[in-house]
């Protein structure tokens, strides 16, 4: 996005260019300054956290909270597994369908284009609202505690859809298909032999939209999972703070049960060492595909 | 002959197509289309009864328009409804002054490496989960450990209870919003600003404007056109708003409720808590159609304007 640097005439004063790299220094710190922070909470002791409270610096490091995270925190390690697997299932699922349903709209000699176009764009539109898809869900589903309830939902994305049929059409696609035609290469070899391996940048765009949203859900987690088995990374951590607020509210006369919860539950630096330990792929792996979600934003239009 | 194999063949070539819409189309009768139908329990009196959810929902008795009565009659209808455009509102607002700020800072800036380097930087919190953001903000509002209230304390104040303060949640939200999504808006309006021909600066800078004119005169006036449809986009959904935000930065604290309920946390409460399905469904329909509505004005009002941006 940046090789058309403007250099030469109209660029900005060494003052201005100042300026605009102060202003932006300070919002870029403003962004990773929260991250850094609770890393060095993780990296905190309890003691120095008791006396202290959060610092940036803290008196005294200690890597107990990842200690504690590994030998007794049997849950991260349930919790991460969780994880992996409806991230690489559902990626792979929602690629594969969103892949040919925008493909199948994309091709002007699908007769029925129009009308799997506009089924695919009305529920941008319209939706039922929570209840009735959580009725659905559940009732006739049955995704309560079952980890296709955190695959499903996020299988199909109209928005994907508008961003691959993009790459379909592009004109270099064109005659391949038609030349495969002559050979006499079915419908479905055409689209996985040629069409897909061309449209590759693409393909990894909503791959990476798609990974990236099942290793963040935990919208689906709060619908339908309750068991600690089937509780996924992000959903932990948010039992971790209810469970403190519950205590919190009941703390004036804690119960036995409480009490034993108070007493087995991660102590603040081992709660921040989960938020680590559940944001270190992402800070790894995103750097790396900016560009394809810069991409992705930027090409696609929900047009016919 | 020839006739009627181009006809089996366009058939047989047809199915093809169709077994690859298929999975999509399932899932969207099932996720989507199904769901709508849903919508029935909103005009129903519904209490779950023997014989689970669908012989309930066959024998629950019709009750017209009780549920939405019910709804406006009560004091969250104008809450809700208030909280969600107010802070789409703002949201808008900042969010778009903020985001031009930084694409045209970025496009300006002499050092493209470093250049690069900010955008990674921007565009980071995008990627984080809302739970993680609730983490993040906690660590500086916790009462007895956060950073802010320990700053406080060193100027000799007293600390906050910053979960039980609904009068400042507005701003912190906002502020919250802005940190997440400035920069995934930056990028929108930084491809745009790229994409301007260099020679409007050139003959600006020979008729002796200065970068802050050209910005202006120039930068400015390329991108209204794209300004316009984002902010009508976003206008169009003004009336739902970021689950994520309202329910997991604000940690679901009650105390907070008359400054961060919005309708979808609402519903979502509603829903899990009071049990109460036909009034919970009718919140959603309201939700629903008030939105379809604003989208299609909003179309059409794009469609005047600037026909290839439109959305359908």
């Amino acid at each position: 996005m940046f090789k058309t640097g403007r250099r030469g005439v109209g660029q900005v004063s060494a003052r201005g260019n100042l300026l605009l790299n102060l202003f932006l220094f300070l919002l870029s710190a403003a962004c990773v300054y929260p991250l850094l922070f609770v890393l060095m909470i993780s990296l905190s002791s309890n003691e120095s956290i008791a006396a202290n409270g959060y610092r940036l610096w803290p008196g005294q490091f200690s890597f107990g909270a990842y200690q504690y995270m590994f030998t007794i925190g049997q849950q991260i390690i349930t919790s991460y597994g969780v994880t992996i697997v409806v991230t690489v299932a559902g990626t792979v699922l929602s690629v594969l369908i969103t892949s040919l349903y925008a493909y199948a709209i994309a091709r002007d000699d699908f007769r029925y284009r129009k009308f799997f176009t506009y089924l695919a764009i009305i529920p941008l539109l319209f939706s039922g609202g929570l209840v009735p898809f959580y009725m659905v869900s559940t009732q006739l589903l049955h995704f309560r505690n079952s980890l296709l309830g955190l695959i499903m939902p996020l299988a199909f994305n109209s928005f994907f859809i508008m961003i691959l049929r993009t790459y379909f059409r592009a004109g270099n696609i064109k005659p391949l298909i038609e030349a495969a035609k002559i050979d006499g290469a079915g419908e479905f070899r055409i689209f996985f032999r040629i069409v897909l391996p061309l449209s590759l940048p693409g393909v990894a765009t909503i791959a990476l939209f798609s990974a990236f949203a099942y290793w963040g859900d935990w919208y689906n987690a709060l619908l339908f999972i309750d068991q600690p088995s089937l509780t996924p990374v992000q959903a932990m951590l948010m039992n971790i703070q209810s469970n403190l607020q519950f205590i919190i509210q009941n703390s004036t006369n804690l119960s036995a049960q409480a009490f034993d919860l108070l007493r087995n539950m991660p102590t603040d630096a081992a709660r921040m060492a989960v938020v680590i330990l559940a944001t270190v792929p992402i800070i790894l792996a995103y750097p790396f595909f900016q560009r394809y979600f810069i991409r992705g934003l930027t090409v696609g239009g929900v047009k016919d | 002959m020839s006739v009627r194999a181009t006809g089996g063949w366009r058939l047989r070539k047809n199915t093809a197509f169709l077994l690859m819409v298929l999975p999509g189309f399932i899932w969207l009768v099932l996720l989507k289309y199904l769901p709508m139908g849903g919508i029935v329990l909103a005009f129903k009196n519904f209490h779950f009864a023997r014989g689970g959810f669908w012989q309930s929902l066959w024998e629950s008795s019709w009750c017209g328009l009780q549920n939405f009565e019910f709804l406006f009659a009560s004091q969250n209808a104008w809450i809700i409804t208030r909280n969600t455009i107010l802070y789409n509102l703002v949201f808008i607002v900042t969010g778009t002054i903020l985001a031009l700020a930084i694409a045209v800072a970025l496009s300006e800036l002499l050092n493209r490496r470093l250049a690069k380097l900010y955008q990674t930087c921007l565009f980071f919190p995008y990627f984080l989960s809302w739970v993680v953001v609730g983490y993040l903000l906690l660590g500086f509002l916790s009462f007895d450990k956060g950073a802010v209230n320990g700053m406080l304390g060193q100027f000799g104040w007293q600390p906050v209870q910053w979960y039980d303060q609904p009068g400042v949640w507005p701003y912190i939200l906002s502020f919250i919003n802005l940190w997440k999504n400035a920069g995934y808006n930056a990028v929108i309006y930084l491809a745009a600003i790229m994409g301007i021909d260099r020679q409007y600066y050139e003959a600006a800078e020979i008729d002796g404007a200065g970068k802050w004119q050209q910005t202006i005169y120039v930068t400015l006036p390329h991108l209204y056109k794209l300004i316009i449809v984002m902010v009508l986009l976003a206008v169009g959904r003004i009336f739902s708003a970021d689950f994520g935000l309202f329910y997991q930065v604000p940690l679901n604290s009650g105390a907070l409720y008359p400054t961060t309920d919005v309708i979808d946390t609402y519903v979502f409460r509603s829903l899990m808590y009071t049990g109460d399905i036909g009034m919970t469904t009718a919140a959603g329909l309201y939700q629903s159609v008030v939105g379809f509505i604003l989208i299609m004005l909003v179309n059409k009002v794009i469609k005047k304007y600037d026909r290839e941006s439109a959305m359908f």
